[in-house]
């Protein structure tokens, strides 16, 4: 049960994606139009999280390693049609708002990096919580950078007029140029962290500074660069 | 359908006025880890023009022959980037068997496109948007173009910014975020074009 609750904890928090690891910055960029938007993309990443997970951690021992990214792709892959079916079938709505970037959820960086870094060595129940957990830290970011975005560009999150009506929306930030300033606002604060971090002699190794700091293992799959790293101290960890 | 103003007006509505990074956020990853000289910006602009173009009339080919007579387009999202993975690999090899100063410029590229989300993103929308082969490597060119139009720039401009004093937790990817954004105000003008 403890290990549960830490899978939990180490997603939403401690490993958080978007904040500390600063994965999977496409959809966070495209989605994140309104709150409703962030989080309808957050759960849906997460159910494909949590379900490819589980099974790519029933599956450990079957997969050959030579072949394994390719088999956890069709096993992601797989799943994010499921998903965008049930989404066509019963959300309409939302299906419509998030579009391509629902197909699009195969080629996260998240996804593939906690199929490498956790469900391929870890057994099914805390994989499953980790695809959760880390799911639940997606969609708590996705929700707050949508909500900001919405209350700056057009004053209400979930349909709530927040601000007098005398504010004049700044339209620009539900727009493309708007998520790449609040995402530089966002690595500029986290960079700010990280500087007073260190001057505290704390160890920040583990924060990432942007994608540009992670890219290649981004672009190629992440089977190499953090996840090593996270193995390594998930290794520790259960030790 | 495939009228030549049809053409004309995707090719600048793709390359331009829905600009792949700036607009759809599509291959992000290598517009901000590659951008740091223009001379590899434009390799790796050349590498995806070849790579992107090249996959939309494969699985643009396998959409309307295979996938569609059997009427199983559902698989789509696994075919494709089976595909594309299959066909960066592919390509890379024949690089490097038959022409090797082309590989020479590229190779270093070639393995970041695998799953970079623009190139699955150009196949998908050829089949959301209902475009023929023809249409779909045009739609798939004229995308690539515009990122590298828009990576090549980028990295002129962080050329420059290197030179400047930017607050220090400003420094590295906020000030390219920072551009990145402001440059995507000056693409919004395009809209005007159609």
């Amino acid at each position: 049960m403890n290990k549960i609750g830490e899978r939990l904890y180490n997603g939403l928090i401690k490993e958080n994606p978007t904040f500390v690891l600063m994965l999977g910055m496409c959809p966070t960029l495209a989605v994140t139009t309104s709150a409703m938007n962030g989080l309808g993309m957050g759960l849906t990443t997460m159910v494909v999280l949590a379900l490819s997970n589980a099974i790519i951690s029933l599956l450990r021992n079957i997969i050959p390693d030579r072949v394994r990214i390719p088999a956890f792709i069709v096993i992601i892959a797989s799943f994010v049609t499921l998903v965008q079916m049930i989404l066509q079938a019963y959300i309409p709505t939302l299906y419509a708002a998030l579009g391509i970037y629902i197909p699009l959820i195969v080629v996260n960086c998240i996804i593939l990096g906690r199929a490498e870094a956790y469900a391929s060595k870890n057994p099914v129940i805390p994989s499953l919580f980790d695809g959760i957990g880390m799911g639940l830290g997606f969609s708590f970011a996705l929700t707050c950078i949508g909500a900001v975005r919405e209350i700056i560009g057009a004053g209400e999150v979930f349909g709530f007029h927040f601000m007098p009506a005398s504010y004049v929306p700044v339209n620009i930030f539900i727009m493309a140029p708007g998520a790449f300033f609040v995402l530089a606002a966002l690595t500029a604060v986290q960079n700010y962290a990280k500087i007073k971090g260190e001057e505290k002699g704390k160890d920040m190794s583990k924060v990432q500074s942007g994608c540009g700091h992670d890219c290649a293992s981004c672009a190629s799959g992440c089977p190499s660069g953090k996840p090593e790293k996270a193995v390594a101290k998930e290794d520790k960890a259960n030790e | 359908m495939n009228s030549a103003k049809e053409l004309l007006i995707i090719l600048i509505s793709s390359s331009l006025v829905s600009n792949v990074v700036l607009s759809q956020f599509l291959g992000l990853c290598p517009f901000l880890g590659v951008s740091k000289k223009v001379e590899t910006a434009a390799g790796m602009g050349a590498a995806i023009i070849f790579v992107i173009t090249l996959a939309s009339a494969i699985a643009g080919v396998i959409y309307n022959f295979i996938l569609l007579p059997l009427d199983v387009t559902y698989l789509q999202t696994i075919v494709f980037i089976l595909v594309i993975a299959a066909l960066v690999q592919f390509v890379e090899m024949v690089l490097k068997k038959f022409m090797v100063g082309l590989y020479e410029a590229l190779g270093v590229y070639l393995p970041l496109i695998t799953t970079n989300c623009a190139v699955l993103g150009v196949a998908l929308t050829n089949v959301q948007k209902n475009y023929g082969i023809l249409t779909g490597i045009v739609n798939g060119f004229a995308t690539a173009v515009g990122f590298s139009i828009s990576i090549i720039i980028l990295a002129g401009i962080r050329e420059k910014i290197e030179y400047n004093d930017v607050p220090k937790p400003f420094k590295g990817m906020p000030i390219v975020l920072i551009t990145a954004g402001l440059m995507a105000i000056a693409f919004c003008g395009f809209s005007g074009l159609l």
